[in-house]
């Protein structure tokens, strides 16, 4: 019963948030986007007027300057009619067919930028990048969680140690630096100066090609190696500090007295114990490095979406951007809700309601 | 809190070495504050982004004291504005010398001499002439010229002028005066003039150094004809390799400048945020938890959707749609910066909201309103102040990605600006390393200056923690 409703609410919390993300980005993005349409349909019109005028036998109005101005204001109104320029971005009609497309993912084309196979439709250009992002961020947050726990785990035994000080202090200060600046000094010194890893992430293999994979994980290695060593102190502190707390209540001690051996109370009690914590935390810090790893992805070249927002922006792409920020506010909303119901399962509390 | 509690609080404060290092870390950053407010001069904060105000700075020049570490010393910049000026009265016209004496000991040769002067005159305008008197007691005349003369119908003719060692005829002129009987060819083969006027009298070539080291002295004289004729100010600019305390960039702009005014436009940044988002979010938390029941709930998922907002990539569309500035920038990270403290709070307040003192004041017939100013904020508060600190160097570390990705407020010179433009100008593979490293040592001293202030206060005023 309490899992169900729990599930209800933080699927209305997700619905609800991208309905909001939606309607900000339309209200800050859609006049300039409508304004590019409109230059875009009267250099059109203006192109369309003169090669009429430039045929063998050029329609009446073509003598007029006056005339030919009429003409091309009334093309004009006509096209930006058709293209439901007219009203508003909040306009009930535009903005339920603006919420239709997207929720389709159909995020019309990009200005400038193209994708490997040459289309300009924004969401194959998405696509391409989305597996990247995902394959990266993924693999270095699991791979930072899992060495976090257990060096975590073992600077808790015993408080006060050199190996609990030394997390401690890596904890604070990695969560202090920014990682794509760390990914910039990483790329001077792994890349320039000792000459192991190349300094753009990005294989010069086509995609198509069979090697692209392998080389596109060796590429991979020291975008990875950055954030996962930034991301790994922060975690270790954190299981830390929960293991350390948990141990001092009184159900271990029951435990311990009881003679359960260290490891059956570590791994049968602590963890479970602290697993909903850690999940919380996960959600949370998803939300503060998910923007750092997207610079850091443009800082690396790794051709994920970071690169692309990277891109897009320096070439002022905006249904890109759009595209962009909408398609990474739902990977994030997804994955925070896939973590929500993860936590709901694990938390006695939420199923008992 | 009472004065008493004040002062227990910072003895146990400062008996943690965390805290301390994070308020010395402090203490610097408000020392770098206050220099740049008060001895920057406020143009290079205003033209940070205009090129033509760095004119006068080198290019991609190293900071000076990598001379210590070298065997060889490279030439500093050396940009001089103080001149020892004489004035004396000729007969009918007054002269004005303005001279410069420089010690020359690098190991290289100048990059370029530059000499601008701003006149003011009247109808005759005046004459210039600029002389060096090298260490080796031999004088060249670079330049005799006279100034444009003024447009009609002009009181006051303001000109500025540059002599600089780019042009070909004053290559020419000094080229005339170095050479010698017995020169050799190989001493006159030098295109430029700054090298032929700091390189050795032509008859010693040969021994060792081609670079003469001394005491050199530029001396520029105005003859002015009318009364009220000016040399407003004159300067002299020996083009060098390195340059100030962090070098400069590709357009001349000097790091340390930079560095010093993203201080307190960072400190701004994060302690505004900080302070406003946390009495929002105090506030907040405390009405939800007082409140209970319908209101909490709905007050909670309200802040549910503001914390899963993804921040980052609404102020990306916002300042690709609109021109961002710092004051925007600002409102939106305190309107998305509250909620998480909120959560606490809120749990706070809804114990408190048990206690007989809170239910005795209810029963009284307080309103809501004093109930929680009164009784539950001032409970609520040393739990707040650590997390004042701990929320300062989130919004630095946004503002920073933001002006990385070229998003930030184009007048501000910040430390996520310069890394900008370090990235974009490939600073990482040119290994531009005084371009690279200052502002994001900067933004991660602030940010860790904080963390530990705040871990400090936290474990000062909530002592639970004391016992991990």
């Amino acid at each position: 019963m309490g899992l169900g409703r729990f599930v209800v609410t933080r699927t209305l919390n997700l619905v609800l948030v991208l309905f909001a993300v939606l309607l900000l980005t339309l209200a800050f993005a859609g006049p300039a986007t409508d304004n590019v349409l409109k230059r875009q349909v009267e250099s059109y019109v203006r192109g369309d007027i003169s090669t009429r005028c430039n045929m063998l036998r050029p329609p009446s109005f073509c003598g007029d300057a006056n005339l030919i101005k009429q003409q091309m204001e009334e093309i004009k109104q006509r096209e930006i009619q058709n293209l439901g320029l007219n009203d508003p971005w909040w306009s009930p009609k535009r903005l339920g067919y603006s919420i239709y497309s997207l929720a389709t993912l159909n995020l019309g084309e990009s200005y400038f930028l193209r994708s490997y196979g040459g289309s300009n439709i924004v969401r194959d250009i998405i696509l391409e990048a989305l597996p990247k992002t995902i394959l990266l961020f993924t693999t270095a947050t699991i791979l930072s969680l899992i060495i976090g726990l257990l060096i975590g785990i073992r600077a808790a035994r015993k408080p006060g140690g050199i190996l609990d000080r030394l997390i401690s202090t890596i904890g604070v200060a990695s969560g202090t630096v920014p990682i794509w600046w760390v990914g910039i000094i990483a790329i001077v010194f792994f890349s320039y100066t000792l000459r192991i890893f190349p300094a753009r992430a990005t294989p010069l293999i086509p995609p198509s090609d069979p090697a692209y994979i392998p080389a596109l994980l060796y590429h991979m290695t020291l975008p990875l190696l950055t954030i996962t060593l930034l991301g790994f102190g922060g975690w270790a502190y954190i299981v830390r500090n929960l293991v350390i707390g948990i141990m001092q209540e009184d159900y271990i001690t029951v435990a311990m007295a009881k003679g359960v051996p260290e490891r059956g109370i570590l791994y049968g009690h602590v963890l479970r114990s602290a697993a909903p914590p850690v999940i919380t935390l996960v959600v949370l810090s998803l939300s503060g490095s998910l923007g750092g790893a997207l610079i850091t992805e443009a800082v690396f070249d790794w051709p994920g979406m970071g690169r692309l927002f990277y891109t897009a922006i320096g070439a002022l792409d905006i249904p890109i951007i759009i595209g962009l920020v909408y398609v990474s506010t739902a990977v994030y909303l997804a994955s925070i809700f896939i973590i929500d119901v993860l936590y709901g399962f694990f938390d006695p509390r939420v199923k008992a309601g | 809190m009472s004065q008493r509690g004040v002062r227990s609080l910072w003895r146990d404060f400062v008996k943690q070495p965390e805290g301390i290092l994070g308020l010395s870390i402090l203490i610097l950053l408000i020392i770098a504050t206050s220099i740049a407010l008060t001895s920057l001069p406020p143009e290079t904060f205003r033209e940070w982004s205009n090129p033509t105000y760095w004119v006068r700075y080198p290019k991609t020049a190293e900071p000076a004291w990598v001379n210590f570490f070298s065997s060889s010393k490279q030439p500093e910049h050396l940009i001089l504005q103080q001149p020892a000026v004489n004035e004396d009265v000729l007969g009918e016209f007054r002269r004005v010398i303005h001279s410069y004496t420089l010690d020359y000991s690098y190991d290289d040769f100048p990059n370029d001499i530059n000499f601008n002067y701003f006149l003011n005159y009247g109808a005759t305008p005046p004459q210039i002439e600029l002389r060096v008197t090298r260490p080796d007691g031999e004088v060249f005349s670079l330049v005799r010229t006279t100034a444009p003369s003024p447009p009609a119908q002009v009181a006051v003719y303001r000109f500025n002028g540059t002599i600089s060692s780019a042009e070909r005829i004053l290559r020419n002129t000094v080229l005339q005066q170095s050479s010698k009987p017995n020169c050799p060819a190989s001493a006159l083969n030098d295109t430029r003039a700054n090298v032929l006027i700091f390189q050795v009298s032509c008859d010693k070539f040969d021994e060792g150094s081609r670079l003469l080291r001394g005491r050199y002295t530029f001396e520029s004289s105005f003859f002015l004809f009318g009364s009220d004729d000016r040399v407003q100010k004159t300067e002299l600019i020996i083009g060098g390799k390195v340059f100030g305390f962090m070098g400069t960039d590709d357009l001349g702009r000097d790091i340390w400048t930079g560095v010093l005014w993203g201080t307190p436009v960072a400190l701004f940044i994060g302690i505004t945020v900080s302070i406003f988002g946390t009495g929002i979010g105090l506030i907040y938390g405390v009405a939800s938890g007082y409140f209970g029941g319908k209101t909490d709930e709905v007050m909670m998922r309200f802040s549910d959707i503001i914390i899963s907002f993804p921040l980052l990539f609404l102020l990306i569309i916002i300042a690709v749609s609109t021109r961002m500035t710092l004051g925007l920038l600002i409102v939106i990270l305190v309107v998305f910066g509250w909620p998480g403290l909120s959560k606490v709070t809120r749990s706070i307040a809804l114990q408190l909201k048990t206690l007989p003192y809170v239910e005795a004041s209810q029963l009284i017939g307080a309103s809501s309103r004093w109930v929680m100013i009164r009784h539950m904020v001032p409970q609520i508060t040393p739990y707040v102040i650590a997390s004042v600190a701990l929320s300062v160097p989130g919004p630095i570390l946004t503002e920073a990605g933001l002006s990385f990705l070229g998003l930030g407020d184009p007048t501000v010179p910040t430390w996520g600006k310069i890394l900008n433009d370090a990235y974009t100008f490939g600073a990482g593979a040119r290994q531009l390393w005084w371009w690279i490293m200052p502002p994001g040592v900067m933004l991660a001293l602030t940010a860790i200056s904080f963390v530990l202030i705040g871990n400090g206060l936290d474990k000062v005023l909530n002592p639970k923690m004391r016992k991990l």
